[in-house]
């Protein structure tokens, strides 16, 4: 499993990995919205956190067909379904490679990004830390999706459709964190409610993107 | 260490294609699958390698000793060719590749980047990927496609010694790869009889 994960972090970081997508894309939107709201301060400041994790979100749906249907093209899916490795740890495997090449390089990324939308203060903190807790659920969820729709043509499009609302949970409780922290507010229930949908769907999901992986390679 | 295949049915996006297969194969036998395209033998193959349940009937392998090898050979084209060649040995726990490289004349190949073979030198390298396996059962799906004359020798005689130190193979090909020992089933004789479409299921197919 380990020669796994340093086979697919090794794919990411060569020419044509698609290390750098999403953070690019996570870039690009964080620096146009504000010339799309305009300059008044008060009021990126009042929307920095939605839009960071939105736009984190957005970056991380953009990469995840790749997760897939690179081994499925050039039939490393079948192979590896076929090896020693148990299918639940190679989707699991496969999650972790994607949070550290995607969700990771976001979390370090807001911030900085932060700075752009004037985010308050006191935000940054809370952001970065709703971003760790939040993001892996990201990824897992994503490869749920990606099994899902492995071998289809133009899967992409079917992905983002059924990845979307899982996402929602997610996305409500990581930007609500980061709002009531740039506010300074108390953080705690969405705070713990974030780190449990993470924690969940970290136990659960891999067992459900096995069983249909299974099923998409027959 | 035996293959066993009893009464085996398969089905290929949900019609029957083959059935009533049985077939045992003992250590050392090796045995090509014959019959004309799409009667079935990549279905079975792979049905045999665990990728797809079978229709009915049973198909009884040793644990963890079976390798399967398909159409495509799972190479990474940004990956040198002793880098793809490792990951295949690390996921199956083993770590020494030299022996591999060198029964399919990779060695002066091994840094370059996989993509940069040409069609025959990738064949060659999903080939040599069975030997870092380490697994005695070898389902192969026409593993000489693209392959020269001279390639295809060199894999005759890595079947040949994989054959003498107790190891199985089972593989569909067309060409007549010059390994007399090896036992030769045409699956055309197990053609599934036509679906009757008639049922619930066959609204759907």
């Amino acid at each position: 499993m380990i020669a796994l994960l340093v086979r697919d972090m090794r794919l990411a970081m060569r020419a044509g990995g698609g290390f750098g997508l999403g953070l690019s894309f996570f870039l690009i939107v964080v620096v146009l919205v504000p010339f799309g709201i305009g300059p008044q301060a008060a009021t990126l400041a009042t929307i920095a956190p939605g839009i960071l994790w939105i736009g984190a979100l957005l970056a991380c749906l953009l990469s995840l067909d790749r997760i897939f249907a690179l081994d499925w093209e050039d039939g490393s899916l079948d192979l590896l379904a076929t090896s020693p490795l148990p299918m639940e740890g190679l989707v699991a495997v496969k999650s972790l490679a994607h949070w550290l090449t995607t969700g990771l390089p976001l979390v370090l990324a807001a911030p900085v990004l932060g700075v752009l939308l004037n985010l308050p203060g006191p935000g940054f903190a809370w952001l970065t830390l709703s971003l760790v807790l939040g993001t892996p659920a990201l990824s897992v969820i994503g490869t749920f999706g990606a099994a899902l729709t492995v071998g289809l043509k133009r899967g992409g499009l079917l992905l983002s459709l059924l990845v979307l609302p899982l996402y929602v949970p997610t996305l409500i409780f990581g930007a609500e964190v980061a709002r009531r922290g740039a506010e300074g507010l108390e953080t705690t229930t969405p705070l713990v409610l974030l780190a449990g949908i993470t924690c969940g769907t970290i136990a659960l999901l891999p067992f459900a993107s096995a069983a249909v992986l299974k099923v998409n390679l027959r | 260490m035996t293959l066993t295949i009893t009464d085996l049915g398969v089905a290929r996006g949900g019609i029957p294609v083959l059935e009533g297969l049985s077939l045992t194969l003992e250590a050392g036998q090796a045995l090509v699958l014959r019959g004309p395209n799409g009667i079935g033998k990549t279905t079975l193959l792979r049905t045999i390698a665990g990728l797809q349940p079978p229709l009915r009937g049973t198909v009884s392998v040793p644990e963890d000793s079976l390798v399967y090898a398909g159409h495509a050979d799972g190479i990474k084209p940004t990956l040198s060719v002793a880098e793809n060649l490792s990951f295949w040995a690390q996921a199956f726990g083993n770590s020494d590749i030299s022996a591999a490289l060198d029964a399919f004349d990779l060695t002066p190949l091994a840094g370059r980047v996989a993509g940069a073979l040409s069609a025959g030198q990738k064949r060659r390298l999903g080939l040599a990927r069975l030997l870092v396996t380490g697994r005695t059962i070898w389902v192969l799906d026409e593993p000489t496609v693209s392959l020269d004359v001279d390639a295809v020798a060199m894999f005759v005689a890595v079947m040949r010694a994989h054959l003498t130190t107790g190891g199985l193979a089972l593989i569909a090909t067309h060409i007549d790869l010059g390994l007399p020992e090896a036992q030769v089933l045409d699956v055309a004789g197990y053609r599934a009889k036509p679906l009757d479409m008639n049922d619930f299921d066959g609204a759907f197919l």
